[in-house]
């Protein structure tokens, strides 16, 4: 598998990021703050107003190096892609299948296979290592009925009886998602999942997850050649990404939820970091989304064995890894697309 | 002369990556996949030497040409020779612009040294076919220049070289009309192939997916 190389987040709101040689310079009024080199570097996600020159832009897209402009809150507003990703003839075939209901069910119940699959573990393991704290014969309950509908979803030819049965799965397990929250109870509560605006802690923290993992989808998407923006669960819509949606399905709870919980559980983030404004929604402060990126960052760089490939790579590399497998099952090497299916 | 429309011309280096693996040369030339490693970034550097088309030189008898653009319609293929000499000849053609007859040699730069597999050699032969057709002349060799003992590799080329090249770029044709990446068989050499990480040979070997799954689901 590829190396992962850093990502740099900028998120000081009045920096301009310019370009020195092969170097990426961060400046502050005429101070300059930092020097990193273009080669460590995969991609470059700003938070806030921080302007680009068009140096630096044109740097980044002939090095495949991803450049993303946020909102202070993590909403994603542009990117700057290069010309060499692309792939005529796998985006011809991506476009064949998602215009094919039949078709796009199959690539899409593997993905969802994943999603219920990932979290009925996720169920497990706090049932293991909890044994204590956790109301044991619910969350068995709810594994059980999460395989149940693993077991319905694999025969399923249509996609709006996947939709049903996706939504079932994540009722059942949103309803046991708060006896995961081990610490800092009075702070953080699991009531419901929203997202516009999130209302509380928890779901502030979720949506920042799901934004920085579907910001990683998109570009792990689009550097096998694929179009982030055409689905096979999600419908088209302008501007929605709807394969990086799609393919984030499996990873959301292995990989943004179990990484919001530990931010609680281990305490690195506090029910202080967080403040709500006049209409509820809640957003975190500016050290509290450092401390989220930096461990984010972190967690990137844990080692795993990916469970089809067999193979020892970063935790970061997981949705290359899919969107490589996609591509290759929509290309004819593999008989189906193999969901990322953790334990 | 029948032959191919320009539109429909293959690239002449495809035929190096094509003899190196079929699946690699589909990734680059179909599915227009590319990633620089150690090896092609070496090669880049490389050829800058040699890619300077304005660059030509007189040598006595010799004229030597940088980044010659050529091409064969009968193959249906072009490329650019790294360098091209013009060697006076009374058995040559004539020139434009030039005195008396000459015969061509392409030069190929590589990177490395003399390698044992012959996926470069076809690249070379094509160079001189393309060369053949173009001039109206017949060429018996051509060189190798390599980098890394500085030194040049006379390649004599015979009828069944020319042979394989035609055979070669007939498969070619025949995965690019219909947009064929060909499955091909993991081996020693993916581990030079800047591709790996694309290609992801391994899976060609797996178990499949469906087994995959109903064995983890049924856990």
């Amino acid at each position: 598998m590829k190396k992962l190389l850093n990502t740099l987040f900028v998120t000081m709101p009045d920096t301009y990021l310019s370009l020195d040689g092969e170097n990426i310079v961060v400046k502050q009024e005429e101070s300059i703050l930092a020097r990193y080199p273009l080669h460590n570097l995969e991609a470059v996600c700003t938070f806030g107003y921080s302007g680009v020159s068009p140096g630096l832009m044109g740097a980044c897209a002939t090095r495949n190096i991803d450049l993303t402009f946020m909102t202070r809150s993590g909403r994603f507003l542009a990117r700057v892609t290069g010309e060499s990703r692309g792939n005529v003839v796998l985006r011809k075939e991506q476009y064949r299948i998602s215009d094919d209901d039949r078709r796009s069910a199959r690539v899409a119940r593997n993905m969802i296979i994943g999603k219920i699959y990932n979290h009925k573990w996720i169920l497990e393991r706090a049932t293991r290592d909890h044994q204590l704290r956790i109301d044991m014969d619910r969350m068995k309950k709810v594994s059980a009925s999460l395989t149940e509908i693993m077991k319905q979803v694999r025969e399923v030819e249509e996609l709006d009886i996947l939709r049903g049965l996706e939504g079932t799965a994540a009722v059942q397990y949103n309803s046991v998602f708060d006896e995961l929250i081990l610490q800092q109870k009075d702070d953080f509560y699991f009531h419901g999942r929203h997202k516009r605006p999130p209302l509380d802690n928890v779901n502030a923290l979720l949506s920042f997850a799901y934004t920085l993992l579907s910001n990683d989808m998109k570009s792990a998407l689009e550097a096998v050649g694929l179009d982030a923006y055409v689905g096979f669960l999600h419908r088209d819509r302008p501007g929605r990404e709807s394969l990086a949606l799609d393919v984030m399905e499996e990873l959301r709870g292995v990989y943004a939820d179990r990484f919001v919980l530990s931010l609680i559980n281990k305490k690195l983030i506090h029910g202080t970091g967080f403040y709500r404004k006049e209409n509820g929604s809640v957003m975190m402060d500016d050290d509290t989304r450092k401390i989220v990126l930096k461990a984010w960052q972190e967690r990137k760089q844990d080692k795993i064995i990916h469970p089809y490939l067999n193979e020892k790579m970063s935790w970061g590399l997981v949705p290359y890894s899919q969107a490589l497998l996609l591509a290759r099952h929509i290309r004819g090497d593999l008989d189906e697309y193999p969901p990322f299916l953790w334990k | 002369m029948q032959g191919y429309n320009e539109e429909d011309y293959l690239l002449l280096s495809g035929i190096q990556h094509f003899n190196f693996c079929r699946r690699q040369w589909a990734l680059i030339h179909i599915e227009q996949q590319w990633e620089e490693n150690v090896r092609t970034i070496e090669g880049n550097h490389l050829h800058r030497k040699a890619d300077q088309p304005m660059i030509r030189e007189k040598r006595g008898d010799k004229l030597v040409v940088r980044a010659l653009p050529v091409h064969s319609r009968e193959l249906g293929i072009t490329g650019i020779c790294d360098v091209v000499e013009f060697v006076r000849d009374p058995l040559g053609v004539p020139l434009a612009g030039e005195e008396g007859t000459y015969l061509p040699f392409p030069v190929e730069y590589k990177r490395g040294k003399p390698k044992r597999n012959d996926s470069d050699h076809a690249q070379l032969v094509a160079q001189v076919m393309c060369l053949e057709e173009m001039l109206v002349c017949e060429i018996s060799k051509g060189y190798f220049y390599y980098d890394e003992i500085k030194h040049r590799v006379e390649v004599i080329i015979t009828a069944s070289d020319r042979e394989r090249v035609r055979a070669s770029l007939q498969e070619m044709r025949h995965y690019f009309e219909r947009n064929h990446t060909p499955k091909a068989k993991a081996g020693p050499h993916c581990q030079s192939c800047s591709l790996q990480h694309i290609c992801v040979p391994e899976i060609l070997n797996k178990k499949s997916v469906s087994s995959f799954i109903e064995s983890r689901i049924a856990e």
